[in-house]
């Protein structure tokens, strides 16, 4: 029988003072820092559907059309690495801090129509 | 009444064990005879997908190997690949690995601590363990940008830098968190309700851990000195430590070496923000790898190896990982032969199970 | 940063068992036995360490070939033998613990015996999208 200390009361008369150390979720938003990898956003104006960032995917989950000037993500297969953001050659793409919201069934795909090409040089 | 044996069985699912693990326990009264482990609910054939993946996306699937270890199953996973192609890293992105890594080690020890005082009855102290972890899980958010998958290490490098402005903050914060910790080190090494629940239980002797293959803190608590950070990867040969050992054998040793090693890391890590060179983080990757290599690295639950296999092509022939768990496993049936029915619990979380890491 | 050395010495099936207990006498513990498959043949790697020197004895056996157990000498070992087996369907002889297959469950037996396909593509898209509607994916 070793004998009963009580180490744990110091610790009792802080957390007392100090309040919860939890946050009340979701009332309260989640924390989130300016690194945090919430989801991929895409400047479509600016993309020039080179098909790089769904070459370099993981996970497989961009897909992209020169045809239909269509940028796809599926958001259940997207692992939010950040490679895509890293290989895209017009920096167009970007990983926002803003985590998305949950959903009770997939599947939950993105799809971005970019402009109509600037119509050729018209001769008259 | 000596003599009638009853098998128990233990798992998978039972309240104290966060992932599935099956022990035959053969009982005589309520002591423990012996204990026949079954794993095998969660095998993924992680390794078989080398085959079909890109050697540089596969760091991805290293780092899903596990959820605690995730740094450093990628860092070495990376370590192995650069090491067969003779890619030099700079020396920045070895110091940042070696950040990162002790993060994930104080993190997993904390979690650790945490389960483990559940898993003796101590609320109390758990929900104090993982406020802790909490701050730690921060600073990894703060500067890889995940939580637990931090998906920052790289082949030929890592991928994000870290501010000198943010490496100073670090260093003071870690200071804090490792006042926090040592508070709460004093509850385990001195509170009577702990010593009563793992002093002298689940003894392993110094002979049958070595032999049996213990690693990590399993090992350490038995007086066993296997540190593989001591083997230099990374910047380690650069820092000022010594494996924490207890000779114990017994379950307060095992707490007490992961208690003494967050405390280890906390002090490893404003080490290396103190020595952090500047310059590059990274560096270009061209070609593919040929060669083979044993790549060892020391995890939160002991030494972790990547065996990989090249054959000049994009797709590695194969990976090999032995994570600390599987080897852990004979030291526990050995541990638990001879134990009291109610200590089971107690005994099969000193080891740190990580059965998802084991089957990958 | 210091890169390791890479020892392994070749030796066959008869001389394993010699061989293992030359390291055992010598203190070494066993770290890990690893299986590759290599077009027809298994590589076996069984993994020593003595005071941070890693040594690796290499066993390359064919496809019909049992192996001896190592468990009288490691007896930590049946816990790699039974991996070797289950995932290989490599015969081990004389395990001190013998799972008979079970310690992992997989769907398909022996999920590793076969040898790597040679060349891996990446799914057309068409035939993803087919995949992902028919629910063949994962």
């Amino acid at each position: 029988m070793g004998k009963i200390t009580f180490t744990m009361s110091k610790r009792i008369l802080k957390s007392l003072a100090s309040g919860p150390a939890t946050l009340r979720y979701p009332h309260e938003p989640a924390k989130r820092y300016e690194a945090s990898r919430g989801h991929i956003e895409i400047n479509i104006d600016d993309c020039i559907y080179c098909g790089l960032c769904s070459k370099n995917c993981p996970a497989d989950a961009i897909e992209v059309s020169k045809d239909d000037r269509t940028w796809e993500i599926d958001r259940f297969r997207c692992i939010i690495c950040n490679s895509c953001v890293e290989a895209c050659p017009k920096d167009c793409l970007s990983t926002s801090n803003v985590y998305l919201e949950p959903v009770f069934s997939g599947p939950l795909k993105d799809r971005s129509v970019g402009p109509e090409p600037e119509p050729e040089v018209k001769e008259e | 009444m000596t003599g009638r044996r009853t098998v128990v069985p233990f798992g998978p699912q039972h309240p104290v064990l966060p992932e599935p693990i099956h022990l035959d326990l053969v009982i005589e009264d309520e002591k423990v005879i012996e204990a026949i482990p079954s794993i095998g609910y969660v095998h993924r054939g992680l390794e078989k997908l080398v085959e079909k993946k890109d050697y540089k996306n596969y760091v991805y699937i290293a780092e899903r190997i596990c959820g605690i270890c995730s740094f450093i199953h990628s860092l070495g996973y990376c370590q192995g690949v650069e090491n067969i192609m003779g890619v030099e890293v700079p020396e920045r992105a070895h110091y940042l690995r070696t950040i990162w890594s002790e993060y994930s080690r104080m993190h997993s020890h904390l979690l650790w601590m945490g389960l483990f005082a559940d898993a003796m009855g101590f609320e109390n102290l758990f929900m104090n363990c993982w406020r802790i972890r909490e701050q730690v899980l921060d600073m990894m958010e703060e500067t890889t940008g995940g939580r637990v998958i931090q998906g920052s290490c790289k082949v030929g490098g890592v991928r994000k830098d870290i501010s000198v402005a943010k490496l100073k903050e670090m260093s003071e914060r870690i200071e804090k968190t490792k006042a926090d910790v040592e508070e709460i080190n004093h509850v385990f090494f001195d509170d009577s309700t702990v010593i009563h629940r793992t002093k002298g239980i689940g003894y392993l002797s110094k002979d049958d851990a070595y032999h049996l293959g213990a690693v990590g803190p399993t090992a350490r608590g038995c007086g066993v000195a296997i540190d593989i950070r001591k083997t230099g990867y990374a910047a380690y040969p650069e820092l000022d430590f010594e494996p924490v050992v207890e000779s114990g054998g017994d379950c307060y040793s095992r707490c007490m070496v992961r208690a003494k090693e967050v405390v280890q890391s906390a002090d490893l890590i404003r080490q290396a923000i103190e020595k952090i060179p500047g310059g590059d983080i990274d560096v270009k990757v061209k070609g593919n790898p040929e060669g083979e290599y044993f790549s060892r690295v020391e995890q939160p639950r002991g030494e972790c190896i990547h065996y990989l296999k090249g054959n000049g092509k994009k797709f590695l022939v194969r990976e090999r990982v032995r994570t600390p768990t599987l080897t852990n496993i004979p030291p526990l049936v050995r541990m638990l032969a001879g134990c009291e029915m109610a200590d089971v619990p107690v005994i099969v979380l000193t080891i740190d199970p990580c059965i998802g890491c084991a089957e990958r | 940063m210091t890169i390791e050395e890479q020892l392994i010495t070749e030796i066959t099936v008869e001389s394993l068992l010699e061989e293992v207990k030359t390291k055992s006498d010598a203190g070494y513990r066993l770290v890990q036995i690893g299986c590759t498959r290599i077009e027809d043949a298994f590589e076996i790697n069984y993994s020593f360490e003595k005071d941070y020197r890693f040594e690796n004895l290499r066993v390359t056996i064919g496809e019909d070939v049992r192996m001896p157990s190592i468990s009288d000498i490691y007896w930590g070992s049946f816990i790699y033998e039974n991996e070797m087996h289950d995932l290989y369907g490599i015969g081990v002889d004389g395990m001190n613990i013998d799972f008979n297959g079970y310690l992992f469950k997989t769907s398909i037996p022996h999920p590793f015996r076969d040898a790597p396909a040679v060349t891996v593509k990446k799914v057309p898209k068409k035939m993803d999208e087919e995949n992902k509607t028919s629910g063949g994916e994962e």
